[in-house]
């Protein structure tokens, strides 16, 4: 029941909006509508970026000084939409509309004033409502665009505000999880940024066929396992939230082992993550999420160096299973690249044993460099997305054990597949 | 139509046998259990209620003596508190079975409402996020509590199925919150520093008191037979429980949590902390309430608004100790800092901005 408006209160998170306001050019400025605002938000930015190459390009001093007035306009307005920003973090109470009439108008001390009194308010317990936040978060965008047409406002006022209210909705527990655990606040404000970066500048992944997952509603996105530690699932989450449209999330399946460990097991739940088992599969499904799984599981992640890019047995099929009772279209996905981040060498047998894991790992860095042994080599990542596998309209009892494996199978030698293609497209793993 | 009501000296029992008194289509209310309740508890009950107080084998026989109609089950210790673990095994186990034993041989029984808990399900890493009514176990539980519960809840299904007959209704309910809850979670969301699982933040379910009356009082007057999870929906984190109580999280080691919590047991604190909250405090327990809701057509409050509540009466009478950490303390702090860093941005802006439209200015003028 609390999913959509879950939802809804993560996409008002501060950050698309400083994003949609960040650069708008002179003849941008189109206040996004609401409902698309993430999006929405993303292509101005990207058409901004585009028009500075653009006017880089086209030569003469008017682009540079037009560059430098933009900037002064920008730190003359800075003060008002700071204040701006400011009060929209904080109200919450019926004076909310007040704020916005106060903050609107380009006069700087008034601005300021107005959100003052607000901010004394103690207001912290009444609820915010979505419908609040989503006034408030347009409110000072439409307002830029319109008014200003295009001047800057203070990105790190804003950044500054965020960070701390998100401080202090931490402090004061004021945030929701799912019944699962996941908390979409501390996962995008936190691990996101982190792992964007290993994504982006580290692995330099590029993923493909992002188009083969349905836009809305659940899927069951079946990958290949390897590298070690299970970087390429946290990899996977992150191809699958920037690169969908709508930045969806991908809801991981994790070992029970996972979850016996302790901060590992906390954070997990935290970033999503839930225990690999049928329950939990068809419950996210049934939710319309999309549902990460390794079906190779330890098999995969520890296997050895010279076994890379062999896909493993998988498990019982209870992946199939829970896709064919939830009618989820099963999307197989392929992973080139984490093979190389850890190459497995040996393994440690006994000292896994006694201490009742899969495996001690034996990399090129590790143990020799003890904690350095984490830093993976930057191997050159390649994702991709396969056809979907209807299961709405299969004709197979997902009780029957044939069937399952059948098609498992199915998905296995698609992955296989695809992996040996991504593999001709990255001639050198680390180019 | 008659009414008995077991565990009469419990909060929860004298709290319902008191609602069902007032009830307009239930008629005579009898509370039995081993000892007399508190006055507390007695000036809840009134004199409305009988009370019959007695060693556990006779009073688990009124049921057939006093040809109830309906049996409130709700005799069942969840800490062992001054008496011990040897007696709330008995009180339960026994207790139990002699109720059930002394119902089958009830010809008028018509009812058996059974307060259980979603200890039942037991807490451990292996456990699916949520709980539906059908999923055992996945983990034989440690503690006392869970295993009373189950052994409980077999009785229970032996019971029905030898008197089909009798409409048998099993209520599995998440703690108890409220402001006239009183267990070991609410002391210890009541202490000053509340000791967490270091690693950990389970997910944490609750049920209002007064929703879990609610539900028993239909149970009583309506057929509802079957097991239900009776739990807020909604999760609440414990890390974010304490937060939102305004209480400060003391992690304690994994390791070294069974001698912590013999220590405060010992340090008479008035806390119970056995297996059954400490494997809580590591795993948590969600429960699914979809069932309930269709059958009672009754939504309980969600686990945050209990939370808010209890956090709210607790308030008034706060166990002393640290100051609460306050929403609106912390509100003002913000956008002090906010404003702080404001002024001095802008001050530094200031000058940056004069240089930047000189240069401008200059640019224009050469051109």
């Amino acid at each position: 029941m609390s999913e959509p408006r879950r939802k809804a209160t993560g996409r008002a998170s501060p950050k698309p909006a400083a994003k949609a306001t960040a650069k708008p050019g002179k003849e941008t400025a189109k206040p996004a509508p609401r409902a698309t605002q993430k999006p929405a938000a993303k292509e101005t930015a990207k058409l901004a970026d585009g028009r500075r190459v653009r006017a880089a390009r086209t030569n003469g001093a008017a682009t540079a000084s037009a560059r430098v007035n933009a900037a002064t306009q920008a730190g003359r307005r800075s003060r008002t939409n700071g204040a701006a920003a400011g009060s929209r973090r904080v109200a919450a109470s019926p004076m909310d509309t007040l704020v916005e009439s106060t903050a609107v108008p380009v006069t700087g001390p008034a601005a300021r004033n107005g959100a003052r009194p607000v901010a004394d308010q103690p207001i912290a317990d009444q609820p915010v409502t979505d419908r609040q936040i989503t006034d408030r978060e347009a409110a000072p965008g439409q307002a830029a665009g319109q008014e200003t047409g295009g001047r800057q406002p203070d990105v790190w006022d804003e950044r500054v505000a965020s960070a701390l209210a998100f401080l202090r909705r931490r402090l004061t527990g004021d945030f929701e999880v799912d019944e699962f655990g996941f908390d979409p606040e501390l996962t995008e404000a936190t691990i996101y940024p982190l792992l964007r970066a290993l994504y982006r500048k580290y692995f330099r992944v590029e993923t493909t066929g992002v188009e083969n997952l349905p836009v809305d509603g659940p899927a069951l996105i079946v990958a290949n396992h390897s590298g070690t530690l299970p970087v390429d699932a946290l990899m996977l989450t992150v191809a699958v939230h920037d690169e969908t449209p709508n930045h969806r999330y991908l809801r991981l399946l994790g070992a029970d082992l996972v979850f016996r460990i302790p901060i590992v097991s906390e954070f997990s739940r935290k970033f999503g993550t839930t225990l690999a088992c049928n329950a939990d599969a068809e419950r996210l499904l049934r939710q319309g999420e999309y549902v990460g799984v390794f079906p190779e599981g330890f098999k995969g992640v520890g296997k050895p160096y010279r076994e890379r890019y062999r896909l493993q047995r998988f498990g019982r099929g209870g992946f199939v299973a829970a896709a064919l009772r939830t009618g989820t279209p099963i999307v197989p996905a392929a992973i080139v690249g984490a093979e190389e981040i850890y190459p497995l060498i040996g393994n440690i047998k006994p000292l896994a044993k006694a201490l009742g894991v899969p495996y001690i790992p034996i990399t090129p860095l590790f143990p020799w460099f003890g904690p350095l042994g984490v830093i993976p080599l930057p191997s050159k990542w390649l994702i991709a997305f396969c056809k979907p596998i209807d299961t709405a309209n299969y004709d197979g009892d997902p009780e029957d054990p044939l069937v399952v494996f059948n098609l498992a199978d199915e998905v296995r030698e698609t992955i296989q597949q695809t992996l040996h293609e991504l593999l001709q497209r990255r001639p050198d793993p680390f180019g | 139509m008659d009414v008995l009501v077991t565990g009469i000296s419990r909060n929860l029992g004298a709290r319902l046998a008191a609602r069902l008194a007032e009830h307009p289509e239930i008629g005579r209310v009898v509370g039995v259990d081993t000892m007399p309740p508190n006055e507390e508890l007695q000036a809840i009950l009134g004199d409305r209620v009988e009370v019959i107080t007695g060693d556990i084998r006779t009073v688990m026989a009124t049921v057939a003596t006093r040809d109830a109609e309906t049996v409130v089950h709700l005799g069942v210790m969840s800490t062992p508190g001054r008496a011990g673990r040897a007696a709330m095994k008995e009180y339960n186990i026994i207790g139990t079975m002699q109720l059930l034993a002394a119902c089958q041989a009830a010809p008028g029984l018509r009812k058996v409402v059974v307060r259980s808990s979603t200890a039942a399900y037991g807490a451990s890493f292996r456990d699916p996020a949520v709980f539906t009514e059908s999923m055992p176990p996945t983990l034989m539980p440690r503690g006392g509590f869970a295993k009373d519960i189950i052994e409980i809840e077999g009785y229970v299904r032996g019971f029905a199925r030898r008197r089909p007959d009798v409409t048998t209704t099993v209520l599995r309910f998440a703690p108890f919150l409220g402001a006239t809850a009183d267990t070991t979670l609410t002391r210890l969301f009541s202490l000053p520093v509340v000791p967490t699982v270091f690693g950990r933040d389970p997910r944490l379910q609750f049920v209002h008191m007064d929703d879990a009356l609610e539900v028993l009082t239909r149970a009583v007057v309506e057929d509802h037979p079957g097991t239900f999870n009776v739990a807020g929906p909604g999760v609440l984190l414990l890390s974010q429980a304490v937060r939102r109580a305004g209480r400060i999280g003391l992690p304690v080691v994994e390791f070294g949590m069974s001698a912590f919590a013999g220590f405060v047991r010992a340090s008479r604190l008035g806390l119970d902390f056995t297996h059954d909250q400490l494997d809580l405090f590591v795993h948590g327990r969600v429960v699914d309430v979809s069932r309930l809701i269709e059958e009672f057509g009754f939504t309980p409050r969600s686990t945050e608004e209990v939370f808010a509540e209890f956090v709210a009466a607790r308030s008034h009478r706060t166990a002393g100790g640290l100051p609460a950490v306050r929403p609106d303390a912390l509100l003002a702090y913000e956008s002090q800092i906010l404003d702080g860093i404001r002024a001095v941005r802008s001050a530094a802006g200031a000058g940056v901005n004069a240089l930047r439209s000189t240069a401008a200015l200059m640019k224009n003028g050469l051109r």
